[in-house]
């Protein structure tokens, strides 16, 4: 293994960590709530596998950063400004529509990137990325399987699938933005380069959109300042309102 | 016990001379413990109070997510939180056990969500009180499945198959969840002075509102007769709590927290313990509707049902046209 500069590595680790842990957070707020008793149970199955990857990745990444923080103390004991996942994942839920679509597009991302991670030169992240591979193979099926559903189901349905791709599409680009950290990540054989990615998960949304009959919106501009933590979005503030509550109240007691 | 007040839907239990030879027939079945099935003739009056049951159950795990689901966005730690979300992923996973138990007997999913949001249909009392700080997530857990567990072990031996079968598989899991809901108000009792009037603030408010959930003392639950003669249900709803009780507070006491009422006493003359009567009163009342989160649970419910009318469309249309264009295509 190459050497890599710790504090790159420490940042990679963030940005699939934090991914996963507001991903999982927001999809955990339709407990109870979904249209059908089957996807109150898929949701929080979902929820429940990112927050499981989250454990393993924020866990490896104060194990880097070698200052004793646990994968809890990161994920609520850090502001805004230190969160470094990508501004699409902490985006209001809105309707079931665009929270599985949402989903989707995340899904398609992590499948790709979760498949390379599984050559990372760095056997800890190889053995993450195989054992979540496998969760997310299923979780890109069934939200692949419902944007085709409700994309090509009524007319209703199909206009506000459309809406929630309008909606959605210029917080993809975000996903295969690179930086120095991602330099490093490529020097090392740690990780690949994201926008390497891109030609790959264009052609796999590219497939499903179009038996979900979904136009692809034109333009490709990207919101970006959530991977790098220079903007991110006012809802995350609110969502480490409600997560971070107990720990920032009680500080310093055992859970 | 999800399923608690379920009016048996005939009123005393008929004598054998007063039986057809098919009532004898399947009373010798209940009698000597033989299953009934789906496809077995019962009684018409069975059948309801069956489905009355197993559809307040259902609606009870469904229902119940939204208490606990109340703090999966507050968990103070990542375990917690997926525990809590194993943990709801699993009650609705019953809810669809029983549901299908249900439609074993010829009603549908649909037809008794609409019952329910038409009130016609009820859900355990409990679900009608609030989780209002992190210990009630433990409590609900301990008390509410511990409760719920008494009840459905009991049922394990109920005289319908698949009520039976589902009840045996439904019982594995909540063992799991009564013992994560003790761990985590274990740790909070064993915490902090705070994180310790957490866990002795959740008790002292659940504590009664669980003890109901077995229903109304035998002396005035005027349905139990019939349903204990089919075996429907098995154990006294005084019997269950009794139990319940004995074997709660010697886990109160492990935990150092007060006991939630001064009148819990040993008894060693009966071998148990004493303790006062919920307050039936506010039991009838929460039946009623004026429980103090009834009408928030049933709005969310059926928002939630309604706005998810687009999916539910949706997917169907799909569903269809994939259908259509398969049969087209052979």
């Amino acid at each position: 293994m190459a050497e890599v500069d710790q504090k790159a590595l420490f940042e990679f680790l963030l940005r699939m960590g934090d991914n996963t842990l507001v991903l999982g957070h927001r999809v955990s707020e339709w407990c109870g709530h979904s249209p059908i008793l089957e996807e109150d149970i898929a949701l929080a199955n979902t929820a429940l596998d990112l927050i499981g990857q989250t454990q393993l990745w924020l866990g490896l990444a104060g194990e880097v950063e070698g200052k004793g923080r646990s994968a809890d103390d990161l994920a609520f004991l850090r502001d805004v400004w230190d969160f470094r996942n990508v501004l699409l994942t902490e985006l209001p839920n809105g309707d079931f529509g665009r929270t599985l679509l949402r989903q989707f597009l995340f899904d398609a991302w992590a499948s790709i990137m979760l498949g390379r991670l599984q050559k990372s030169s760095d056997p800890r992240i190889a053995a993450i990325a195989e054992k979540a591979s496998k969760e997310v193979a299923y979780h890109v099926e069934r939200s692949a399987d419902t944007v085709v559903g409700l994309g090509d189901g009524t007319q209703e349905s199909h206009d506000r699938m459309q809406a929630a791709l309008e909606y959605l599409w210029p917080y993809v680009g975000e996903m295969f933005q690179s930086d120095d950290v991602d330099a490093a990540m490529v020097a090392a054989g740690i990780a690949p380069d994201p926008a390497g990615l891109r030609a790959e998960y264009d052609a796999l949304i590219g497939a499903v959109l179009d038996e979900a009959t979904l136009t692809l919106p034109k333009g490709d501009f990207a919101h970006k300042g959530g991977r790098t933590g220079y903007m991110h979005t006012e809802h995350l503030g609110h969502m480490l309102c409600h997560m971070q509550w107990l720990q920032r109240a009680y500080p310093g007691c055992d859970w | 016990m999800y399923a608690q007040m379920i009016k048996t839907a005939r009123s005393g239990v008929k004598s054998r001379e007063e039986m057809s030879e098919q009532e004898r027939e399947f009373q010798d079945k209940v009698d000597n413990n033989i299953k009934i099935e789906p496809q077995d003739w019962m009684p018409d009056d069975y059948r309801a109070t069956l489905i009355r049951q197993m559809g307040q159950h259902a609606h009870s795990e469904v229902v119940g997510q939204l208490p606990e689901g109340n703090w999966i966005t507050r968990a103070p730690t990542l375990e917690r939180k997926a525990i809590l979300l194993a943990k709801v992923q699993d009650e609705a996973g019953h809810g669809l056990y029983l549901y299908s138990a249900a439609e074993t007997l010829g009603e549908t999913r649909d037809e008794l969500v609409n019952l329910l949001h038409e009130g016609k249909m009820k859900y355990s009392s409990i679900f009608n009180y609030p989780t209002l700080n992190w210990a009630d997530i433990g409590a609900v857990g301990w008390l509410v499945d511990g409760a719920a567990i008494v009840n459905q072990v009991a049922l394990q031996r109920t005289s319908y198959g698949p009520y039976s079968r589902a009840m045996i598989r439904i019982c594995k899991e909540e063992s799991f969840h009564a013992r994560q809901g003790y761990d985590a108000i274990r740790v909070l009792a064993q915490g902090s002075p705070e994180q310790k009037k957490m866990a002795q603030d959740a008790l002292n408010r659940l504590w009664f509102p669980a003890l109901m959930m077995f229903g109304p003392s035998d002396s005035e639950s005027v349905h139990s007769e019939q349903s204990m003669a089919w075996k429907i249900k098995v154990k006294s709803n005084d019997e269950l709590r009794q139990q319940f009780v004995d074997q709660t507070i010697p886990q109160i006491e492990y935990l150092g927290l007060d006991l939630p009422d001064p009148n819990i006493k040993w008894n060693e003359e009966r071998g148990h313990y004493d303790f006062s009567e919920p307050n039936w009163p506010e039991f009838f009342d929460v039946i009623k509707g004026n429980g103090p989160c009834n009408v928030d649970r049933m709005e969310k419910r059926v928002a939630a049902w309604e706005d998810g009318t687009w999916v539910r469309d949706g997917l169907l249309a799909h569903a269809r046209k994939k259908a259509a264009q398969k049969i087209a295509a052979e």
